[in-house]
């Protein structure tokens, strides 16, 4: 904490991305001590297997998050989306891998046609985000819960597989997160779609003057967001080898994945962030995890590292979030609060 | 969509009757009517608009110059009347229509994304494509392109929008204008948050566009703007067009006259004799700073006595903003004392200064002044409720009186502040300040935005509180209102005190301190400098875009 403080200063120079990697970088020099001091290797193929698994359910998820958090809205259902795309997608194969397909697409659409009804009552009605997809979350939830009692349905071997091999010590569900989030920096960075993106969570009235059609970058936002969700879903069918009603919300990962996002560096507001930043605050989780894991922490512990690691990086952006011209004298001042007017002047 | 997407700058400029007025108009409004909520706020509104003219439209807030603005860009729709642009009806439900047919409007808050890049923000929404991608060289050298165009080049097509002036922002906005093949472009206020050389910049890029054959409606508060730039002139007042008449057959005190139905004498309110005054003038300082300093400015050594209004005049950017953010403790000055009626207290806080009767009525009233959804009385009582509860009571007896002698225009004391006029908005600002009785009155651009009429009513306003027996500090652009109110004008640079003027000091003198064109030994003629010593100008240089 102490070291965080004393490098204010040299980290209002730096992008929120750095900021992001070099935090991760600090936890990973941290946690190879540490684990080092228990008699095992942080490097060994094995642990890093263990912490990039650990970052693809996540990830997927955080890599949707991160599109709807900058359009301006949030996705509070992803558990749930998850956890729903497990039972279909394990209900409908059935153990027999000639179903993985109509498994897998049914899954996908099933989350296509949530996120389509999140985004069109947040474009639509303009109902929050924060709402919108709190009720569709519930909505999910109570139909889980009154219609499966436990874990239903059986991944066949071959699906099973995506979740259990790797190349190298890299696990395949961890290359095809990747895949994914280089199609959302694409979509992002190179696509009409993603600049308006952009612009919606930075002012809608501007993409609304500029002639956007302000519902449409929204809606694309939410979609994506689901079927990502929907990804992770699948994923955990395939480790599970059965889908569970419970998946999604005991992974907590709809406001874990929120904390991925801003821990990134994106606004919670929206309009600015990206998703190299999403997957450094990834990263950073999944390492905590598995330092914490090897050390045997008691996990409440671990709730509590984890809710410092991101109230700690939120206040180091939010001093220097708010971008103003540089100081014209002194040295080493203090820094002032609320210099937001001149922006705005 | 893709055709227009990538507009070539230079095309607009060949194929235009550069300079010669065309005998259509490209712009003619007849008969125009616009209501909300069944009260008329335009009515039988009529002007028109030749290629390479620029038609000034003027008028006290209220008097629907926005109102006509937004019904022309699409973003209202009119009740009455045609729109023509070169002799065909128009009519636009969306302001990119009127994009598409060649008008395009500078609106008065910015319209910019400031996370995004200039190019980005300029083809917001129609990205030049090449395949599936938006392509970014092309969108960025065409921005070069337009900005070379408009004689700009310090302003890079990458550079993120927040990391530009003020002044080049705005630029930017224009440019964003332009980009449409504007053959019409109308201007909000476009100088309201701009000073001195920035201002002349915009005139050199209005000056280009004429000489392409630009149409352009220019709405300005400003009136030396008015007369500098445009060759008609058309008042609203009250919804109805007064007069349009060549700009050549006014003056200012005509103008002035069209707008409120009063001369320009009443402009500047005189001082009160001294018969009329509370209590004698003390010649104590009631505010004094001795090297006061932060990061933004430094060596501040001033004293404001009580009685006295104390001009302060600079750039954009030249730390007037921070100094009187600094001495209300929002930007708490981290050196040197500062001493309210002789005893020391550098506020750390707003609300410490607040406790100490600083009053400091921002630039920026939306943002900062006022609560837009809050009612007026909530606004009125805001301060006194959070720092002197127990005072509330008895101030709220007082309100409605203070809304009365300021002449605030609303339904009721319930109203929600945010659909008053800027001038009441305004008004509330000063009657939220009035409450605490303040000791000292800081004014950041008390008459931005605001009209005529409002403007008076500021002034007077100033003259009563300095009466009254306090100490008044104005920051303000506007040139003739710190000479006309002040009676010792300070002018800063770089974040420095360059200078200190007697009242009625020349503009020219109070620009060559702003700008530095009086070096060195400059600040000796200026008069009593209190800045012990005159630092060469250096720093960031934020003061002076372009």
């Amino acid at each position: 904490m102490n070291s965080t403080r004393k490098a204010g200063g040299f980290f209002a120079r730096l992008s929120s991305t750095r900021i992001v990697y070099l935090v991760a970088l600090l936890t990973l020099i941290v946690g190879a001590v540490l684990v080092a001091t228990t008699g095992r290797n942080f490097f060994s193929p094995g642990n890093i297997s263990s912490i990039l698994t650990g970052t693809s359910v996540l990830g997927f998820i955080a890599i949707g998050q991160t599109l709807v958090i900058l359009v301006g809205s949030l996705d509070l259902s992803v558990p749930y989306v998850a956890s729903l795309t497990s039972l279909i997608a394990a209900g409908v194969m059935a153990n027999s891998s000639a179903n993985i397909l109509p498994g897998v697409l049914l899954a996908l659409g099933a989350a296509a046609v949530i996120g389509l009804a999140n985004g069109l009552i947040v474009a639509g009605l303009k109902v929050h985000g924060f709402i919108a997809t709190l009720g569709m979350g519930l909505i999910i939830s109570g139909y889980l819960a009154t219609n499966f009692k436990g874990s239903f349905g059986q991944a066949p071997f071959a699906f099973r597989l995506v979740g259990a091999t790797g190349l190298g010590p890299v696990p395949i569900s961890t290359l095809i997160m990747l895949g994914c989030a280089v199609l959302a920096m694409l979509l992002l960075h190179r696509t009409r779609t993603g600049h308006h993106i952009y612009a919606v969570g930075g002012d809608l009235n501007v993409a609304r003057m500029s002639g956007i059609r302000v519902q449409t970058p929204i809606i694309t936002a939410h979609v994506l967001c689901s079927l990502l969700a929907g990804m992770a879903g699948l994923l955990l069918a395939s480790r599970l080898g059965v889908g569970s009603p419970t998946v999604g919300s005991q992974g907590g990962y709809d406001l874990l994945s929120i904390a991925a996002v801003v821990l990134g560096g994106t606004l919670l507001s929206g309009g600015k962030g990206t998703i190299t930043g999403t997957l450094g605050g990834v990263l950073i989780f999944a390492m905590l995890d598995n330092i914490m894991s090897v050390m045997q922490v008691n996990p409440f512990l671990k709730d509590v590292v984890r809710g410092v690691v991101i109230v700690v990086a939120v206040a180091v952006y939010a001093r220097r979030s708010i971008v103003k011209r540089q100081p014209r004298f002194g040295h080493g001042q203090p820094e002032e609060p609320a210099r937001k007017q001149e922006v705005a002047a | 969509m893709s055709e227009h997407a990538a507009p070539d700058p230079s095309a607009g400029a060949g194929e235009a009757p550069a300079g010669r007025p065309g005998r259509v108009p490209v712009l003619e409004v007849r008969g125009l009517g616009k209501s909300f909520f069944g009260i008329p706020v335009l009515q039988d509104a009529a002007l028109s608009l030749h290629a390479g003219e620029v038609h000034g439209l003027v008028g006290e807030n209220g008097a629907g110059k926005s109102t006509l603005m937004k019904v022309l860009a699409g973003v209202y729709q009119r009740d009455q009347g045609t729109v023509l642009i070169d002799g065909r009806e128009v009519h636009f439900s969306h302001p990119t229509q009127a994009h598409e047919a060649g008008l395009s409007t500078v609106f008065q808050e910015f319209n910019l994304l400031p996370d995004r890049s200039v190019a980005e923000n300029i083809y917001l929404g129609r990205e030049p494509r090449k395949g599936l991608f938006v392509n970014r060289a092309l969108m960025n050298r065409t921005t070069a392109d337009l900005l070379a165009s408009l004689g700009i080049t310090s302003i890079r097509p990458t550079a993120q929008v927040r990391s530009l002036s003020v002044a080049e922002q705005q630029i930017v906005e224009i440019a964003k204008a332009i980009s449409y093949d504007a053959r019409i472009i109308s201007m909000d206020e476009p100088t309201a948050a701009l000073a001195g050389p920035e201002v002349d910049l915009l005139y050199a890029i209005i000056e280009r566009l004429r000489e392409r054959g630009t149409a352009i409606l220019y709405v300005s508060h400003r009136l030396r703007e008015i007369f500098d730039l445009c060759d008609t002139i058309t008042v609203l007042k009250d919804g109805r067009i007064v007069d349009t008449r060549p700009a050549a057959e006014l003056d200012d005190s005509a103008l002035v006259r069209m707008m409120v139905g009063r001369p320009m004498s009443a402009y500047f309110p005189d001082k009160l004799p001294e018969d009329e005054m509370a209590e004698p003038p003390s010649t104590t300082a009631l505010l004094e700073l001795s090297d006061a300093g932060n990061d933004q400015v430094d060596g501040i050594n001033l004293t404001v006595e009580a009685g006295e209004i104390v001009g302060v005049a600079g750039l954009q950017g030249s730390g007037r903003t921070e100094l009187v953010q600094a001495v209300f403790g929002a930007q708490p000055f981290t050196r040197g004392t500062m001493r309210v009626d002789g005893i020391e207290l550098l506020p750390r806080s707003p609300r410490q200064a607040i406790r100490g009767r600083i009053a400091l009525i921002t630039e920026d009233r939306k943002a900062e002044g006022l609560s837009l959804n809050l009612s007026l009385l909530d606004n009125a009582l805001s301060v006194i409720r959070s720092v002197f509860p127990r005072r509330t009571g008895a101030v709220r007896q007082e309100v409605p009186g203070m809304f009365s002698t300021l002449e605030v225009v609303a339904r009721d004391l319930d109203q929600e502040v945010q659909y008053l006029s800027g001038g009441n908005q305004q008004k509330v600002v000063l009657a939220k300040w009035l409450a605490i009785s303040p000791r000292i009155v800081l004014l950041d651009e008390p008459t931005r935005g605001i009209d005529v009429g409002a403007k008076v009513a500021v002034y007077r306003l100033m003259r009563q509180l300095a009466a009254e027996g306090a100490a008044v500090l104005m920051v303000s652009s506007e040139l003739p209102e710190v000479i006309g109110m002040s009676d010792r004008i300070l002018v800063m640079r770089d974040g420095r005190l360059a200078g200190e003027l007697p009242a009625g000091a020349g503009e020219e003198a109070v620009l060559q301190l702003a700008t530095g064109a009086r070096n060195g030994n400059g600040h000796n003629d200026g008069g009593s400098a209190r800045s012990g010593s005159f630092p060469p100008p250096g720093g960031e240089g934020e003061g002076e875009p372009a």
